[in-house]
């Protein structure tokens, strides 16, 4: 089945979108409110798009693709409409970027400035909502939110946690967990999936804020050090600092796809605590003192020595990680094995 | 792993985590996974929520997954093989078995039949605490779902019986032909980013890498071509005889990379003891662990963001690890340390990159031989992947098990070593909660884990609570016959009466000071699960 967009013939396959074909075929419509991982509300109406013989435009995120279609994606008539809708979506909240931890990777900043929109045209609203920061690692602020729902869907969705939902109506209307409860006393186990998806500023990571933007950043892309999981996720880096764990918005890898739990997103601070060994130590009259890596290295090398030649190799053991990497685990094994000459090793994993 | 292998000749995730969300049915045991694996519990509660498919759940404890349950099972601490083995007895009587799975894919299918044959679900139900009406609905639904997974971590293994729990496990998968076709299979949940891994590259004491046998001169001959030496015939010791041979004076020295055992082995007392006994505790970490305390030397090393190399996650997929910020101090990376130590002990190593050690690897071990960093630069691939064409294993035993066919082992409850009695009258199980981590060195130096719980619990149901005059939020003193803790009171309905959950992440309240000794005979796994303990308010 085929169907024309853009004057380009494109394949594509029953239940696809329109916005998915286009996609599919190197073509771009711009959306807010969409995310590959989750059921499409055509919400924002900021993809929409003019299909021949159609009543209204239509968003293309949500309209299933049909045979014979013919879809334009950037007629005057879709411009104007787009570049309303955004203005709307502009109007609900403070789209302040100055000081926004989103600026430079927030889709509504890049609307505005695509589509050319030098100011709000229908003013702002006059109420200024109190951040909620009580927590240690999400701010949440609904001045900046566009209730595109992202949120919402992702917690029920994706995670399945079920804490997020909508309340009230026009003006009111809001997203968060139920009874206005702060995520803090909710249910929440700050997954950190709505960070994830909020397109805007208005969820965002509280340990690096005011440190670092995308522009900055960094992001290395790694895999989690806690369970087994393996979740990729990328290491966002200023000046030789962590400042936060992110996902891609889209496209993520297997095995997690993006998703993340609170010790994968917000866990990584233990890397830059005081508390860390930053020189090796030997015990000199019962205390730790410190010493030059060739001391420690000599102490070590000497006794394991000593103990080899004194008491057979088999009065040496070794206890390996579950934490380190392969080529650590394989370096250790050999070590007790062909430098020591014992099978004394073993490591945690029946703990 | 070792039930695991015994069954199929490979002690591993038999299926994906992607391969989850495709099953019709979880049975979901001794894994709390919305915790422990938080991300891959969300495979499983959008299969259930937004596909349909059911869960069973056969739990002690009434964790969050089972708001998701079709069928709860909450079995007594300990019963696993009962109950595993009246599923089966349902399965054969009511003729749910798969009879061509069982005649061409297995052996050994008399013996276990003959045994479970008295595992009725009556009987079975005065064993557990199981309803034999729930136990039946469980084992119709298992059997009679197009796929079925099994998903289980340590709340199966951490028994004296774990590996005989696995190999239920495993009996149960074969019986029905659950394995080898997506969405079913036999899944153990490995608990730390590379427990594969280390396991795969042979940090353990009877293995060389991929699983070769020390006590095989055909396993070793490989390696001993590529190491230049010749290598021990002997299976080495475990974890807890390393520990006992300290105590006695046969191991001397002790070499600790990256292991915390004073706070994650079970009686905690007898470990200090041993670890004292030492001539040399050599302990290379990041942070100075209880462990630590106790050293010789202590060496500092670069950390999971400090360095390059690869993990193995828990299912087969080795992923990369990059360096995205520098090492504090002096702190190198654990792979230099060795190199070090080797070439200082007369070794000849000219290892200069984490890459050229896994160039040694990919040599030695069959099963990554087509793994390479150029490979896996986006993306990882799961083992068995035995040259670079090769895209990897993603479902495992699909034709044939590794070991050719699967074996079904026989299999009777036992008691657990130590059960509550009129002294110390409630039954403690130990394990992790989301916001914590294992000894908790990296996780309590977080402030946002931190900030989500602060102090070490137990959890206690509130009848219990009631007889001793406890409310939420109260000081309690727990003890076994080995020591005791101070902790607070959480009375929340997530245990039965008469059990008690306390996690081991707090170091001022470590559990392992009341939990014992008796391990596995075949997998050296401590019982966690299961001790005996009285608790009393703490004035």
């Amino acid at each position: 089945m085929v169907i024309t967009i853009d004057g380009k013939k494109c394949e594509f396959t029953a239940g696809q979108t329109v916005y998915e074909v286009a996609k599919a075929n190197g073509i771009s419509i711009p959306v807010l409110c969409h995310h590959e991982q989750i059921k499409p509300v055509g919400a924002c109406r900021v993809c929409v798009v003019e299909v021949e013989k159609a009543r209204s435009l239509v968003a293309s995120c949500a309209m299933p693709a049909e045979d014979g279609m013919v879809v334009h994606t950037s007629t005057p008539r879709v411009l104007s409409s787009r570049k309303l809708s955004v203005e709307l979506l502009m109007t609900q909240g403070h789209h302040n970027c100055i000081t926004c931890e989103s600026s430079g990777d927030c889709v509504l900043q890049d609307l505005a400035y695509s589509l050319g929109i030098e100011s709000p045209r229908f003013g702002e609203p006059e109420t200024y909502r109190e951040l909620e920061q009580a927590n240690e690692m999400i701010v949440r602020d609904m001045n900046k939110c566009v209730l595109c729902g992202l949120c919402v869907r992702a917690c029920n969705e994706v995670q399945v946690n079920q804490v997020l939902d909508y309340s009230g109506r026009g003006p009111t209307a809001a997203v968060g967990p139920a009874f206005g409860l702060t995520y803090e006393n909710s249910d929440c186990v700050f997954c950190g999936e709505c960070v994830r998806v909020c397109p805007v500023g208005a969820l965002f990571e509280k340990q690096g804020r005011f440190q670092g933007r995308a522009n900055d950043l960094e992001k290395v892309r790694t895999t989690c050090a806690y369970c087994g999981v393996g979740c990729q996720m990328d290491v966002n880096v200023k000046e030789n600092r962590i400042l936060k764990i992110t996902t891609p918005r889209e496209g993520a890898p297997a095995p997690n796809f993006g998703s993340l739990c609170i010790k994968g997103r917000f866990g990584y601070d233990f890397v830059s605590h005081e508390d860390r060994l930053t020189k090796p130590m030997i015990r000199v009259d019962g205390e730790l003192k410190e010493a030059t890596w060739d001391e420690a290295i000599a102490y070590v090398a000497e006794k394991l020595g000593s103990v080899k030649k004194k008491n057979g190799p088999d009065a040496v053991a070794g206890l390996s990680s579950a934490r380190c990497t392969n080529e650590e685990n394989y370096l250790f094994q050999k070590f007790l094995r062909a430098v020591i000459g014992t099978n004394n090793v073993d490591h945690c994993a029946r703990l | 792993m070792a039930g695991l292998a015994t069954a199929f000749g490979s002690g591993a995730m038999t299926n994906s985590i992607t391969d989850l969300g495709e099953s019709d049915c979880f049975l979901i045991t001794g894994t709390n996974t919305t915790e422990n694996h938080p991300v891959i519990a969300t495979f499983i509660k959008r299969a259930v929520t937004h596909r349909g498919a059911k869960l069973i759940l056969a739990d002690p404890r009434n964790i969050e997954l089972g708001k998701f349950a079709t069928i709860w099972l909450r079995q007594k601490p300990g019963t696993d093989v009962a109950w595993i083995n009246g599923m089966m007895n349902v399965i054969i009587s009511e003729g749910l078995l798969n009879e061509k799975f069982v005649t061409e894919r297995t052996e050994n299918f008399e013996a276990l039949k003959a045994t479970v044959s008295k595992y009725t679900p009556e009987y079975v139900e005065k064993i557990s605490g199981i309803p034999a009406g729930d136990l039946k609905k469980a084992a119709r639904l298992y059997a009679k779902s197009g796929a079925s997974a099994i998903v289980y971590a340590m709340g199966i293994t951490q028994h004296i019986n774990g590996t005989d729990n696995v190999k239920s496990l495993a009996n149960l998968a074969m019986l029905t032909g659950q394995i080898g076709r997506p969405g079913t299979g036999v899944n153990p949940l490995r608990g730390q980013n590379n427990v594969q891994g280390a396991c795969d590259m042979a940090c353990l004491p009877g293995n060389l890498p991929a699983y070769k046998k020390v006590t095989e001169a055909a396993d070793r001959k490989p390696f001993e071509d590529v190491w230049g030496v010749s290598l021990p015939d002997k299976v080495g010791f475990t974890i807890p005889k390393i520990i006992d041979a300290a105590a006695s004076g046969a191991v001397k020295a002790l070499y600790v990379m990256g292991e915390n055992p004073m706070m994650s082995d079970p009686d905690v007392k007898h470990v200090e003891k041993a670890l004292k006994n030492l001539d040399l505790l050599v302990v290379q970490d990041i942070f100075l662990t209880e462990t630590g305390n106790l050293a010789h030397v202590v060496l500092p090393t670069a950390g999971w963001s400090e360095k390059e190399g690869t993990y193995t996650n828990t299912e087969r997929r080795v992923q990369r690890i990059r360096k995205a910020v520098d090492a504090p101090g002096e702190a190198r990376p654990d792979w230099e340390i060795i190199t070090l130590l080797a070439n200082r002990l007369g070794a000849n190593w000219k290892y200069a990159s984490a890459k050229d050690i896994f160039e040694e690897v990919r040599k030695v071990t069959v099963s990554y031989a087509g793994i390479t960093y150029d490979r896996i630069e986006k993306e990882g691939i799961q083992w068995p992947c035995p040259n670079t064409e090769h895209p990897g294993t993603q479902i495992l035993h699909s034709a044939a098990f590794t070991r050719g066919k699967g074996l079904f082992s026989v299999c009777e409850h036992i008691d657990p070593a130590e059960l509550p009695d009129n002294e110390y009258p409630l039954l403690l199980t130990t394990g992790r909660i989301l916001y914590q981590y294992h000894t908790a060195t990296m996780s309590r130096r977080s402030k946002g884990l931190v900030s989500r719980t602060p102090q070490p619990f137990v959890e206690i149901h509130p009848d219990d609570a009631a007889k001793l005059g406890i409310a939420h939020g109260d000081k309690i003193e727990v003890s076994s016959r080995r020591g005791s803790i101070e902790v607070f009171a959480e009375v929340n309905g997530r245990c039965d009466k008469g059990v008690v959950f306390i996690p081991f992440h707090y170091s001022e309240a470590a559990v392992n000071r009341l939990t014992h000794t008796a391990i596995d005979p075949v997998a050296n796994i401590p019982e966690y699960k299961v001790s005996a303990v009285k608790i009393r308010k703490v004035a």
